[in-house]
């Protein structure tokens, strides 16, 4: 699985609560997801989401268990989420609908061009190629996939 | 020598396996996506039901039609499915789990990040979301990387006024948000001797605070007795001697009532250095602390007494509700001053039943403080029953007397 986009740079430890508020979750209209990811960080980043790869600080995605904040990113149009590390639920959660994610600590400038491939573990950004750790095979397949809805439904 | 998740998972450190699990659960919360993605997995298949539960906590009862509309859907499911069903004022998932359900050395997954709540019983409990359960309910199992541990090391007796939450609360203040991520913690030592099961289950709820996937106490005479009492004859697991990536070590008798300070769980100050911060409301309840021993420990402080602000008390469950009235000590809450919220997970999450408004400061028993959590521009403060119950009285942060 290969992809590009462009960075959108965010600080270390971002919460789930951070990544879209629990006041938005009693429902499964997922253009409210769209409209108030981040809200509570910087309600205007928003659009400039479309086509983004998020670098992130360390501890991405700590915090509760809630599945809408990764669909809510892929809906806002994030490409991958790149941070040193994840918290571990929202990992399986981010592989689970089909949005990839790189452990990597790149440095990040706002809109500089990055391109990645998850099978061949490498990035490209700011002129430079950095390794990343590949996912496991399972992850690579669930993503591969689309998720893991779809990768039960090809494994009935 | 294998580490207690290791003897459970049945591999080692970094191995990836596919488990059947022995219980899996979900709430009304991420019940109503897993109930989608398990409809477009298959919408016909599932596993074992008899290992499958859902409990209604998070939003109980209803706040508004959406929501109800959504519960309806899920109980309905729930119903039809013959799966372990909780309504609203049942409780609270994890405590629920905790009342003779989950036993020693079991394989037990949650939709919900404070599953790990479970380890107390020297079970393997752990965290996902709500698509991994969907899978959970097709096939009956799901995959896991075995983790590394770290060892939490506790000796001597609590002295003064601290209790588990302090405690637990300072194990998250020296290992950081993501100081254990990826990695189990093992609560072993001496000490633990002196510790009940619902001190347990305080140490292994905010394990998920420091980034761990699971929070393990061994199973041992307190663990054996709390299940005999509820019509279970389990064994002891032998603590092995094992290699941790990271080693903590608490003398219980150095742990003094703290304090973690807005937005972050793991900074935690002496409760002595907050002392005389204004508050709005006190909150005592949830997974962390919504416990009977915690109801009446906030009794034992407030009775004959008067709460000078707003005050929610909420048990994790019906069970404890229905206790604290037959003992009394309901009575002495409400003499206080303080009101009931329904069995369930009350204001913790910021849906309902005790919303804070912007400026306001709430002291809460629970385990996130995260920017407005409980209510946009609300600040919360996470402390102990003992500090919730003295600051109450006093409408500022105020460090508990020894009792």
């Amino acid at each position: 699985m290969q992809g590009e986009g462009h960075a959108v740079c965010l600080p270390a430890d971002i919460d789930t609560d951070m990544v879209i508020a629990g006041r938005y979750l009693r429902t499964k209209d997922r253009s409210i997801w769209r409209a108030r990811v981040f809200e509570d960080l910087d309600p205007t980043i928003a659009p400039r989401l479309q086509g983004a790869v998020i670098v992130a600080g360390k501890n991405f995605g700590c915090g509760s268990s809630r599945e809408q904040a990764p669909v809510a990113l892929r809906e806002a149009g994030v490409v991958a989420v790149i941070a040193p590390s994840f918290a571990r639920i929202f990992f399986r959660n981010a592989i689970n609908v089909g949005l990839p994610l790189i452990e990597s600590d790149l440095a990040c400038s706002n809109g500089m061009k990055i391109a990645f491939s998850i099978r061949d573990g490498w990035v490209d950004a700011g002129g430079k190629r950095y390794k990343v750790r590949p996912l496991s095979p399972r992850m690579q397949d669930i993503l591969a996939a689309g998720g893991l809805v779809e990768y039960w439904r090809s494994h009935p | 020598m294998s580490s207690l998740s290791e003897r459970i998972l049945g591999a080692s450190a970094g191995e990836y396996v596919d488990r059947t699990v022995d219980r899996a659960f979900a709430h009304d919360g991420t019940g109503v996506l897993a109930l989608e993605a398990w409809k477009r997995m298959s919408g016909v298949r599932l596993s074992d039901t008899s290992k499958l539960y859902l409990h209604f906590d998070h939003i109980a009862p209803a706040n508004n039609s959406t929501t109800a509309a959504l519960q309806h859907e899920l109980r309905v499911f729930a119903k039809s499915s013959f799966m372990h069903f909780s309504d609203i004022g049942g409780g609270i998932c994890h405590q629920l789990m905790s009342e003779g359900v989950v036993l020693p050395g079991e394989i037990v997954v949650g939709a919900d990040s404070h599953s790990v709540t479970l380890g107390a019983f020297g079970a393997f409990a752990t965290g996902v979301g709500a698509t991994d359960m969907a899978a959970i309910w097709l096939t009956g199992e799901t995959w896991f990387r075995v983790p590394e541990s770290v060892g939490i090391h506790i000796t001597g007796t609590f002295s003064g006024a601290a209790e588990a939450k302090d405690l637990a609360l300072s194990y998250v203040g020296k290992l950081g948000t993501d100081g254990a991520t990826y990695h189990a913690l093992e609560f072993v030592g001496e000490g633990m001797n002196h510790l009940t099961m619902d001190d347990r289950l305080v140490l292994s709820n905010l394990s998920v605070e420091a980034g761990a996937k699971a929070g393990l106490c061994y199973a041992d005479d307190v663990t054996v007795r709390y299940l005999k009492e509820r019509g279970h004859t389990v064994a002891s697991q032998d603590y092995e001697s094992c290699t941790y990536v990271e080693n903590l070590d608490f003398d219980l008798s150095d742990i003094v009532p703290v304090v973690a300070v807005p937005h972050r769980v793991d900074t935690v100050k002496p409760a002595e250095q907050l002392s005389g911060l204004p508050i709005d409301q006190v909150f005592v309840g949830t997974c962390t602390n919504g416990r009977y021993s915690d109801l009446e420990r906030f009794a034992r402080i407030v009775k004959g007494r008067k709460v000078t602000v707003r005050t929610i008390v909420v048990p994790a469950s019906a069970e404890i509700l229905m206790k604290a009235t037959r003992s009394g000590i309901l009575t002495d809450i409400l003499e206080a001053g303080c009101t009931i919220g329904t069995p369930g997970c009350g204001p913790c999450l910021g849906y309902h039943q005790g919303v804070i408004s912007e400026g306001e400061v709430c002291l809460s028993t629970a385990n996130r403080n995260f920017k407005n959590r409980m209510g946009v521009g609300g600040e919360i403060y996470l402390s102990s029953v003992a500090t919730a119950a003295a600051s109450a009285l006093e409408g500022a942060i105020t460090v508990p007397e020894v009792t």
